[in-house]
């Protein structure tokens, strides 16, 4: 690969150190090279992602506070749900599973890293950590607590390992005060966290 | 694609061990939950990491008891549910 050829280099990959960044370095080269993808592409595809964040799952989250139809067809069907909201959850199916007074949803790949990016954009590091990965489906409670989450005895955790091909979305329990709130004040309260699991929703004061 | 199990059927997890890229975890080979649903048909991954995109096997979601699956729970009546294929599932009994 030499620094004479004419397409331009993606910025994220000038100066690659690790034995994986080369790598990714020389398979974008070749791609490029063969015009098989242009780098256009790939800024495209990486701009589509680095734009999606947190707030697209907490639109989605404070719909279903809000509308007990919606609610109950987001978790029959996730992506068909989202899909209502103007959000492409992509080819990869999106399931919902709601947090109550009984139960408490946790999201954890310990395959890789699985994540819904499509609604909360790029996971948090500790998302991908071994210790997270393996310790949330052995000792969750633990890890919640670690987080700053006391379960009570009285409310079962349930641990979604994301191993094929659906992804994971919590549906944190309503905060009590915010009778009457729109659904734009109570996204305010949705953070990434709770849709991981790890945390509920913020309460009204910590706004 | 028609599944061979329906939601509430118990099933256990074959104790494999092939090469290649597998998406059963090893902590799960050999346990035994009950089917929570049917996640529809997708590619194998065992052949679709290798660029075979012919092999569809329909997808479940198996919930597992902590204490099946660890010997231990934190509480009783936790549980941990995982996507599983059904060429990885046989009936428990």
């Amino acid at each position: 690969m030499s620094d004479d050829h004419d397409h331009p280099h993606h910025p994220e990959h000038h100066l690659p150190s690790t034995y994986h960044e080369k790598l990714t370095a020389a398979v974008i080269e070749l791609l490029a090279e063969k015009n098989l993808l242009s780098t256009a592409k790939i800024t495209e595809a990486i701009e589509v992602m680095d734009a999606r964040g947190p707030s697209l799952g907490a639109k989605v989250v404070a719909r279903a506070w809000t509308d007990p139809e919606f609610k109950r067809r987001l978790l029959a069907d996730g992506s068909r749900a989202c899909a209502e909201l103007g959000i492409d959850v992509g080819t990869l199916k999106l399931v919902v599973v709601e947090n109550t007074p009984h139960a408490h949803n946790v999201i954890v790949c310990t395959l890789c890293s699985c994540y819904p990016k499509m609604l909360l954009g790029i996971p948090p590091a500790w998302y991908k950590s071994k210790a997270y990965r393996s310790r949330t489906a052995r000792e969750p409670r633990s890890v919640l607590h670690e987080f700053g989450l006391q379960v009570g005895d009285d409310v079962a955790v349930r641990v979604h390992d994301s191993t094929a091909d659906m992804r994971y979305l919590v549906l944190p329990m309503r905060p009590g005060g915010t009778e009457g709130w729109s659904e734009a004040e109570l996204a305010e309260l949705v953070t990434r966290d709770s849709m991981i699991g790890v945390a509920q929703a913020n309460e009204p004061a910590a706004v | 694609m028609n599944g061979r199990f329906a939601p509430g059927d118990r099933v256990r997890v074959r104790g494999w061990f092939p090469p290649g890229h597998v998406r059963t975890p090893y902590y799960i080979r050999g346990k035994c939950g009950a089917i929570e649903r049917i996640c529809g048909a997708f590619d194998n991954p065992e052949r679709l990491a290798y660029g075979r995109p012919d092999d569809p096997k329909v997808l479940y979601r198996v919930r597992f008891a902590q204490e099946e699956v660890w010997g231990r729970a934190e509480r009783p009546g936790d549980t941990i549910d995982i996507e599983i294929y059904e060429h990885w599932l046989e009936p428990e009994t």
